[in-house]
């Protein structure tokens, strides 16, 4: 199995290089040949490996390929982790990876950067495989940074934008906050376990458990606590969770296939896929759970609203992937590391699926993608039209659909645990139901119907996008509509993850829901019985009534509830916020330090202080250089005789 | 008999004179190079001295080094002399104070 799995890391990797390196040789045509003939042949492994473990019950593979280095017993390598959980997310980023590639054939088409582009997408598959098959932590970090320089190279891809570097450039240092937690829980890790590799770690998870921390001699944490918390900050970089997640929304500067690939579907559902694989730690500290469960339903809930207010197609996405990220991190805060990750499979494929029909309309616009100028493009973008539909209804979890079976498990789910902050989360994510639905709806309905708001020109050449962008969307709108039905069972309620997700029994809500579960279609009847239903409908009616049945509603209420809308459009003031104390503050503190500390105490004192001193010393000791050889002679013949003076008086 | 405290107070003598020579001349080179073989000489009179007294004949072989050392040295020091000469038309001590700091 090796060889296969090798192969599938290392087949994306290859493709790039040939497409980043050779491009000039092989051309546009050879870029894009080679790096889809390579997600594809990882794609199809990794259906090959999830086929293994769902049908013949392979075992869980853990083994190292290469031994990068090994120091006073830390031992750091690269190897593969294959399991359930693995085996389900190497699925679903070639999959994504595999459309979001062949669509970029047809949205890129016209782009200088082709093939620059393509080498890209496919190093950032590699990267992304890399980090879901380590099987330590050391080769998580690799891909997590991995993945992170090529967001960062994809997000200013249009690299003459001012705004497209100024995003990047925010990414990264967003994400280098994260990381910093990130780093710290791993050498927290390595810390106490001595270890590094998965399943030595979680071996050593009960005795982590005891361990404290002596702050002081009073104060004391708990380690795994700490661990846990460090980790999670890394997650919340990654993730974009509350209050990491300003870089996310600015990150849509980047090209739309990317914007579907990184910042939806597959990196930033990283740090949920770490949580998820850390559970064996997680587990035992009630508290990190608690700080995650709040920190996901803040986000969820709030970072909802800001797309009710933007008038910007991908931004308004952008923050459904926010909230919807929010979703999932409250699932692993009440311990349903299962509902998270099955909703971040569902989520991927209609995250996605929203995205690239965002690229579609924004292609046949002219790259234009303010909402306020579009409008009753459902008949000019039929395929684009319907695939959007399907994935809109899959975020709003409309009954049937891949997200309603994610959402609405998710959901009971946090109604079912006891946990601190879950009254708050369960709140938050019901109410996000309507708010899913709203600005999910809103974006619809002022995008595909109502007036057409676009000038003469642009209508005249609006026509569907082309088959390489539209195939990919009828692949997608696939299982965003229908993968849920025959999943839930065995990945929310079955064995699926028993073997990569651990749970102590006492904080198992998922196994108490599963024994009311009695099949999809019942789950769909129970629905019915329950508020988020009704809630998501309501969004829509509110959605249509004010966004496309009279639209002078939500100008009035935009009136009346003035504070609320300002609020809003300055996004809560995380912006203000970073910019006037953050980065104003580390400016003052960087402007002292150099100064004071750099140009006063280390250039004046230190430095140019040293050379002064010695150069007065020397002022003062020229005046017995006289130049006369008898005055050298007599002081050489005077410390002959002062030395022998010395001894003979010593002695 | 000459005793060896005799023979030693020669030579600190010897020593003394070569000394004073370096330290009083403020005129000539050529006399410090005569004070400094002097110095060896006060130097080898020891050695003689030492070597006679306590039946060491190694001593009276460092002299022969001593001596053979001191002729190489005057040599060279002629001979820096004379370029020094021919470079500045002056061998006086007074005048060479390059060295100055």
């Amino acid at each position: 199995m090796q060889k296969i799995y090798l192969t599938i890391v290392l087949a994306p990797l290859i493709a790039s290089l040939a497409a980043g390196l050779g491009g000039r040789i092989i051309g546009r045509t050879g870029a894009h040949v080679v790096t889809i003939a390579g997600v594809a042949l990882s794609c199809v492994l990794s259906l090959y490996v999830l086929d293994k473990f769902l049908v013949d019950g392979m075992a869980t593979y853990d083994a190292p390929v290469y031994t990068w280095l090994v120091s006073d017993g830390l031992h750091l390598g690269i190897g593969f982790y294959i399991d359930h959980l693995t085996a389900m997310m190497m699925v679903v980023v070639t999959f994504v990876s595999l459309m979001v590639h062949i669509y970029t054939v047809g949205y890129m088409h016209a782009d200088p950067g082709y093939t620059r582009f393509f080498s890209y997408i496919s190093l950032f598959t590699f990267a992304m495989l890399m980090l879901v098959m380590a099987n330590n932590f050391m080769q998580l970090f690799f891909g997590w940074e991995a993945v992170g320089v090529i967001s960062y190279l994809l997000i200013g891809f249009w690299y003459t934008r001012p705004t497209a570097i100024a995003a990047n450039l925010k990414a990264f240092l967003v994400n280098r906050v994260g990381d910093f937690g990130f780093v710290l829980g791993i050498a927290a890790v390595l810390y106490y376990t001595g270890s590094l590799d998965y399943a030595t770690v979680f071996a050593h998870a009960t005795s982590f458990a005891g361990a404290e921390i002596h702050i002081t001699p009073t104060i004391t944490w708990s380690a795994i606590t700490f661990t846990c918390l460090c980790l999670f900050v890394g997650a919340m970089g990654k993730s974009a969770q509350v209050p990491l997640h300003v870089w996310l929304p600015d990150s849509m500067e980047g090209p739309t296939p990317i914007s579907a690939l990184i910042h939806a579907a597959t990196m930033v559902t990283a740090g949920i896929f770490m949580v998820a694989r850390m559970s064996p730690l997680f587990e035992l500290s009630e508290t990190a759970l608690s700080t995650v469960l709040i920190i996901g339903a803040t986000t969820a809930f709030f970072m909802g609203l800001l797309g009710i207010v933007n008038n910007d197609i991908k931004r308004v996405i952008a923050y459904s992937t926010l909230s919807q990220l929010g979703y999932m991190t409250v699932a692993l805060g009440v311990s349903a590391y299962g509902a998270g990750i099955f909703h971040l499979m569902t989520h991927a494929f209609f995250k996605a699926l929203l995205f690239l029909a965002a690229g579609s309309v924004i292609e046949a616009m002219h790259h234009e993608q303010d909402m306020r100028r579009m409008g009753g493009l459902k008949k000019y973008l039929p395929i684009t039209y319907w695939t959007c539909l399907v994935g809109a209804l899959a975020l709003i979890g409309f009954p049937g659909t891949s997200g309603f079976f994610s959402k609405d498990a998710l959901i009971e789910a946090v109604g079912a645990s006891h946990r601190l902050g879950s009254g708050y989360a369960y709140f938050a994510v019901v109410s996000g139901v309507f708010i899913t639905a709203l600005y999910t709806f809103r974006m619809f309905f002022m995008t595909f119907h109502g007036k057409e708001r676009m000038d003469e020109e642009t209508r005249h050449h609006l026509h569907e996008s082309p088959r390489t962008i539209t195939v990919p969307l009828v692949l997608l709108a696939i299982p965003a509509a229908a993968i849920g039905w025959f999943t839930i069972r065995p990945v929310l309620f079955g064995d699926f993850f028993s073997g990569s997700i651990h749970v102590l029994p006492a904080n198992d809500v998922l196994a108490k829901l599963g024994e009311e579960f009695a099949g999809p279609v019942s789950f769909i009847g129970q629905a019915f019985l329950s508020l988020p239903i009704y809630l998501a409908g309501l969004g829509v009616l509110t959605a249509w009534l004010f966004f496309l049945e009279k639209p002078e509603l939500a100008d009035r209420a935009e009136r009346s509830f003035h504070w609320l809308y300002e609020i809003l459009v300055r996004k809560f003031g995380f912006d203000w916020f970073n910019n006037h104390v953050i980065v104003a503050g580390s400016r003052l503190l960087g402007g002292g330090l150099w100064k004071y500390g750099d140009e006063m105490l280390i250039d004046g004192a230190a430095v140019n202080g040293s050379a002064r001193v010695v150069g007065w010393l020397s002022s003062v000791v020229r005046y017995a250089q006289s130049g006369y050889l008898y005055h050298y002679a007599f002081a050489m013949i005077l410390g002959l005789a002062s030395l022998l003076f010395w001894l003979l008086w010593r002695t | 008999m000459i005793s060896l405290a005799q023979v030693l107070t020669l030579s600190g003598i010897l020593f003394a004179i070569a000394v004073a020579g370096l330290f009083l001349n403020r005129k000539n080179i050529i006399l410090l190079l005569m004070c400094i073989e002097l110095m060896l000489l006060a130097v080898n009179f020891n050695f003689i001295a030492f070597s006679r007294f306590l039946g060491d004949i190694n001593g009276q072989i460092f002299v022969f080094f001593i001596l053979t050392v001191a002729a190489a040295e005057a040599a060279i020091g002629l001979a820096i002399l004379v370029v020094l000469f021919r470079e500045r038309r002056s061998i006086d001590v007074e005048d060479l104070d390059t060295l100055q700091g």
